[in-house]
């Protein structure tokens, strides 16, 4: 409990330490190195920039028009079958295309359901076992112009599937709440 | 695909809202949504351009190459098809770093490096570099299981919302994720043996 309380604070600054430490050790110019890889990390945001609104764009509209509820409504008696909560469904499907539409719908499933509750467990083992597919995907294929993705998709679609039973399990041992 | 699915989710949500009547929230949406990417992405160029920054020293240090060395066995084992002196080497073993230890968008600049330099090595393969490697798949695949151990953002969010055992998730989630990585290895294996009978 300490020592994770500990990590997480010191993580971040010990691994720039451990670099820069190492930097120096190697008499490397730092700073210059430092401004050099800084320009080029600005240059890669702009030119995600589009790639993310597009995406964020796509997850606003399907979610502000009631499409996502209403797909999720289609997919409950498959989540019924599977025993997966029809709560989490949303997250889940938003996970894919965005980090921060997803940490949106987890807050609101820890306002309404409770942090350690079933469903709010469930939702934390979720969203810490999975990456977003398609921005990853978008983001890291684009990067270098790749066209044919052959079987990201429907192996990542079925990663997420897999996620999404192996966190209702889970969750089903170890939630404290109801 | 991405093209069909993109192209599904504006289409069926404008459809969904012209039938429901909720055209004035879609409108609304689509002008906050865009707004809400480029605040993103102000949050973002300052910690990219951070990390790559301190990334740039971690390669010209040699820093890079010499924790590459140290993964080289797991490097052979999840791409055996790159070659032990090749630069995606010490790009994904960055990349894997950065996915352990949970930091985020330092996982962006590595990954996108690790893509550029799997497209070098297709290239130099003589392919046309617009079809996905068996490399960059399953480097993807992998990134998407999630490698972290410890979920140090869910960890706050827990906290923020008066969880009475913020840090109770971390053993399930270590177990999710490795029954989830352990999926993504056998499935990459799978899908690349798959590919190179046919």
């Amino acid at each position: 409990m300490k020592l994770l309380n500990f990590l997480s604070v010191f993580l971040l600054p010990f691994v720039l330490f451990y670099i820069l430490v190492y930097g120096l050790l190697q008499k490397k110019p730092i700073f210059e190195l430092f401004i050099k890889g800084g320009k080029q990390g600005l240059h890669t945001v702009c030119e995600l920039a589009p790639t993310i609104v597009g995406l964020l764009l796509a997850v606003g509209v399907f979610r502000s028009s009631g499409a996502l509820d209403y797909l999720c409504s289609l997919l409950a008696p498959l989540g019924n079958l599977l025993q997966i909560p029809v709560a989490i469904l949303p997250l889940s499907i938003i996970k894919m295309f965005s980090a921060s539409g997803a940490n949106g719908l987890l807050l609101d499933l820890f306002k309404t359901y409770g942090t350690d509750s079933y469903i709010g467990f469930t939702a934390s083992i979720l969203l810490s076992c999975t990456e977003t597919l398609f921005y990853t995907l978008s983001v890291y294929f684009m990067s270098v112009g790749i066209k044919k993705t052959r079987w990201c998709v429907p192996a990542g679609v079925f990663l997420a599937l897999l996620s999404l039973l192996v966190s209702t399990r889970i969750a089903g041992v170890y939630a404290t709440g109801p | 695909m991405l093209n069909y699915i993109w192209a599904f989710m504006i289409l069926v949500g404008i459809l969904t809202a012209a039938f429901t009547g909720n055209l004035e929230t879609v409108s609304n949406s689509i002008l906050d949504s865009a707004r809400d990417a480029i605040d993103l992405l102000i949050v973002m160029a300052g910690v990219i351009s951070m990390w790559n920054g301190f990334l740039a020293i971690a390669e010209d240090s040699g820093l890079t190459r010499q924790l590459t060395k140290r993964m080289q066995p797991l490097m052979r084992f999840f791409f055996p098809g790159i070659p032990d002196e090749h630069p995606a080497n010490s790009y994904i073993c960055a990349n894997f770093i950065a996915n352990f230890l949970g930091l985020g968008w330092a996982c962006t600049p590595t990954g996108i490096e690790a893509m550029k330099s799997l497209k070098a090595l297709e290239l130099e393969r003589g392919h046309s570099g617009t079809i996905a490697s068996d490399e960059m798949c399953t480097f993807l695949i992998l990134n998407i299981s999630s490698l972290q151990l410890i979920p140090i953002n869910m960890i706050a969010y827990r906290t923020q919302y008066g969880s009475p055992a913020p840090l109770s998730v971390v053993g399930p989630a270590l177990l999710a994720t490795s029954v989830t990585t352990l999926a993504a290895v056998i499935l990459c294996r799978l899908m690349v043996a798959i590919n190179n009978k046919a």
